[in-house]
């Protein structure tokens, strides 16, 4: 093969291009990884506007919202009173069932255990709240994890009551 | 060459490549010995496999937003180019990527014409090159239907139409080829399966066809044999490497230049209107690469002949390497051939031109001439030429040209230069 | 080199040659306003394109329906750029049909920033019965669909005149310099201070013709000023590892005694 002067040293001009080829590689990249979250429409996705005038108190039901389950329970007088009269610092994650349900009435989240992202099963379960049949999870009348692997409560959505008859949630 | 005995350095490397020699492929790619006279035409290999690379991703990625259904393909496009992260890059990555390819690969295939690398001992390298060659063109043809625009509908009708001239079963096989008695979208969902299919095959051809040019090694502008390795050899890396990067960025630049400031220049304003099966736009023509194989077809005034001359234009340069009579690779010691190889240029991109213009009148007479002289070079001027010229005298080293004593180095270096 | 002069020489003579004995019915040169949005820095003209959505909704839209547009897309980046409340003031005076509610029926509501342009007609059919035959196009990607792009739609809309002596047109046919056959099946659109610019903008034809055009524009090619912007830096990052790839690559030639 032809006569070859081995280079002596690192060469700072090889070094420079090879970062500079690096970063644009870099930059290049990114538009093929971003393109995968949630495009413009998905994010525009507008609120769910729901009407709650014939769920009588005790019943709750199921809406659809951004491909996920919403529960919206109206809550019976022993209900509230079971989820608001439990010691605080005996929760695996504490929040206070005042701050979960502002109209105590009414209890609305996102019906996703917050283990693995099952459906968890109403008036199940030894808290009388919710039970996920997937891995066991047992949540109390204001949705907080009690008994089971899930990590945290399930997730009270951004709502507002437009009118007594009606949530907006989103 | 080294690769045979190549033991990797580490106990670890050892261990793997006894089981699975990745290492000594590796090794043998690296140290490939290249002549070091290769020019920059010769960069059009990386560029090719990076333009291969590219669509690949690009592609995957469009596949991931685009619906292959007749109804909502055109909306489907819209919204990659509307709501998708990204989604107009990568589309007009992908769409101008499929021009840049073709162009590249015109400059691949043309270099090769100029310095003989279709000779024997390297056929095989050729015709699957040939084979690659038709495979992009299917998958450019189909890729180009997916939009669902009204250029992507009456091209699809018109070529799958060119399959009714074949005698008795045309009928049954153009109906096959639809799903249905028209292009629809049965039609469109088996394109797309297919175009999504048929860069793997690219890929795994691409693959053979680096195997078969690493057999005899790189043919070189001198056209001669090499002994390798030798004074007149490099190893691949980095030498060839850094060169074909910088040609690479080159062309990066001007696939910049199209896809961010003229992304829809290449492309034809009727295929945004989305297809309708009632109304035939006025002026119907095929992308650019396949444009000179368009006026072939509309050159014949008669359906399955103009057919067979078109796909007989295909055919000629798959039998090239025993067209062409003529024992010596390079053009630079053919003067001869070297006129009729820049005739046959100019041919076809006269036949290129002329295959976008409406087949009348003198457009239709220059393609007939066109397409006269295009057989007419392969069949009839390569076979004689080889018989009759005499060649310039040959170098017998890239380092010692002045052998022969008749080429001058002057000559030789500046003839490289300018090519 | 001198045999190759000749034949490219010979090449442009045969194509000039060609060209120029076809060159005959051409259609007249287009017009051209000057577009902000052309050229390296590209950019739209926000209060033209305001204005040009103005036109388009009281004008444009009462036949001609632009689907792959949402009313989000007013308040976004690089098109017109209307505030968020604007943009939802704007969607609200539209209608659309959603459902089915919990009882099962379908409902109209007021739409959002994320419904699309309502049309003027529920489909195709609708739309061609109710124009003489001739379907109105889809405006959101037109500029693009028409060889000429902005300067053609910008010259047709201002290319309205009496026909030539000789010439009869259909009833419902009107003449048009620009148009592709001269014959154009839309009445002319515009005519002097047919809108009432809300940021006070005399309403000539002229003035509408470039407003609504580099409206649709935008319209066609929302990510122009996005693409503009980024190639810009993707061509000088291009240029600067270029060099620095061409002087490694010197660099590693010089190593052997070959020139590269």
């Amino acid at each position: 093969m032809t006569d070859i002067k081995k280079p002596k040293r690192r060469d700072f001009l090889l070094t420079v291009t090879a970062a500079t080829g690096a970063v644009g590689v870099g930059a290049a990249a990114w538009p093929l990884i971003d393109q995968m979250n949630p495009d413009a429409s998905v994010k525009a996705l507008a609120s769910t506007e729901v009407d709650v005038s014939s769920v009588e108190p005790g019943q709750s039901i199921t809406v659809l919202w951004r491909g996920k389950p919403v529960f919206i329970k109206r809550r019976t007088e022993e209900e509230i009173n079971k989820a608001r009269s439990v010691d605080i610092k005996d929760l695996k994650h504490p929040e206070k069932d005042e701050d979960r349900a502002k109209n105590p009435e009414w209890l609305v989240m996102l019906g996703v255990c917050t283990h693995l992202g099952c459906v968890p099963l109403s008036d199940k379960g030894e808290y009388g709240g919710w039970f996920c049949p997937c891995h066991g999870s047992h949540y109390d009348t204001s949705g907080r994890i009690r008994k089971g692997p899930a990590p945290t409560n399930m997730e009270v959505p951004k709502y507002e009551f437009l009118n007594s008859d009606t949530i907006k949630i989103g | 060459m080294s690769e045979h005995n190549y033991t990797p350095s580490s106990k670890f490397g050892k261990w793997f490549n006894d089981r699975l020699p990745l290492l000594t492929l590796a090794n043998h790619l690296t140290d490939y010995p290249t002549p070091k006279n290769l020019n920059y035409w010769w960069t059009f290999g990386g560029i090719l496999t990076f333009c291969l690379i590219t669509q690949i991703i690009t592609g995957l990625i469009l596949a991931m937003h685009y619906v292959a259904h007749a109804d909502l393909a055109f909306g489907s496009v819209e919204h990659i180019m509307r709501n998708v992260n990204y989604g107009w890059l990568i589309r007009y990555v992908h769409a101008n990527g499929a021009s840049m390819f073709f162009l590249a690969v015109y400059i691949h295939i043309f270099r090769s014409l100029y310095y003989g690398s279709y000779k024997s001992p390297r056929e095989m390298i050729w015709i699957l090159g040939m084979i690659i060659y038709v495979l992009m063109m299917a998958a450019a043809f189909m890729g180009y239907v997916l939009p669902w625009g009204q250029m992507s509908f009456w091209g699809a009708t018109v070529i799958t139409n060119l399959f009714s001239a074949i005698p008795l079963v045309g009928e049954s096989v153009v109906t096959w080829l639809w799903g249905g008695y028209s292009v629809d979208n049965p039609t469109l969902t088996r394109f797309f399966s297919l175009h999504y299919l048929i860069p793997f095959l690219i890929l795994g051809l691409v693959v053979l066809h680096i195997w078969a040019l690493h057999v005899p090694g790189n043919n070189n502008p001198i056209g001669i044999d090499l002994k390798k390795p030798s004074k007149d050899t490099v190893p691949f890396h980095p030498y060839i490497v850094i060169k074909d990067l910088f040609a690479l960025l080159i062309f990066l630049i001007i696939f910049a230049l199209f896809v961010f400031y003229s992304p829809n220049i290449l492309g034809h304003a009727d295929n945004y209107i989305e297809a309708n099966p009632l109304v035939t736009p006025a002026h119907i023509v095929p992308e650019w690469y396949l444009l000179p194989f368009y006026a072939i077809l509309r050159s014949v005034p008669d359906k399955l002949l103009g057919v067979i001359a078109m796909f007989s234009a295909i055919f000629v340069l798959i039998i090239l390497p025993w067209l062409d009579t003529s024992k010596v690779r390079s053009t630079i010691f053919r003067p001869l051939y070297k006129q009729f190889y820049w005739f046959l240029i100019a041919d076809v991109l006269i036949l290129g031109y002329v295959g976008a213009m409406p087949a009348e009148g003198i457009y239709l007479l220059v393609a007939r001439v066109g397409t006269a002289y295009y057989f007419i070079h392969f069949l009839v001027i390569l076979p004689i030429l080889g018989r009759l010229e005499k060649p310039l005298e040959i170098p017998t080293s890239i380092t010692d040209p002045v052998l022969g004593g008749s080429v001058q180095p002057s000559f030789v270096k500046s003839d490289k230069k300018k090519i | 080199m001198k045999i190759r002069l000749k034949v490219i020489f010979s090449f442009i003579a045969i194509l000039s040659l060609i060209t120029s004995l076809t060159a005959a019915e051409k259609a007249a040169k287009p017009l051209s306003p000057g577009w902000s949005f052309k050229g390296f820095f590209g950019k739209f003209d926000r209060a033209s394109l305001q204005r040009g959505y103005q036109v388009y909704s009281e004008v444009c839209a009462a036949c001609h329906s632009m689907k792959y547009l949402t009313y989000r897309n007013l308040a976004e980046t690089g098109g017109p750029e209307f505030s968020v409340e604007q943009a939802k003031i704007i969607a609200s005076n539209y209608e659309v049909t959603d459902g089915p509610d919990s009882d099962g029926e379908m409902f109209t509501r007021p739409a959002r920033l994320s419904d699309n342009f309502v049309g003027p007609y529920p489909n195709e059919q609708a739309a061609t019965a109710a124009n003489g035959g001739a379907y109105p196009p889809d405006m959101s990607v037109l500029v693009k669909a028409r060889k000429g792009g902005a300067d053609y739609i910008y010259s047709v809309l201002l290319g309205y005149d009496e026909p030539p002596a000789g010439m009869t047109l259909d009833d419902g046919v009107y003449y048009n310099t620009y148009m592709a056959g001269n014959k154009i099946k839309m009445s002319n659109p515009l005519s002097e201070d047919l809108v009432e610019y809300i940021d006070g903008t005399k309403a000539s034809n002229e003035q509408m013709a470039k407003d609504v055009t580099t409206f649709l524009a935008w319209a066609a090619e929302p990510t122009l000023e996005q693409r503009h912007k980024l190639g810009f830096r993707a061509l000088i990052y291009l240029l600067i590892i270029t060099v620095l790839v061409y002087f490694s690559m010197k660099r590693i030639w010089s190593r052997i005694e070959t020139k590269v």
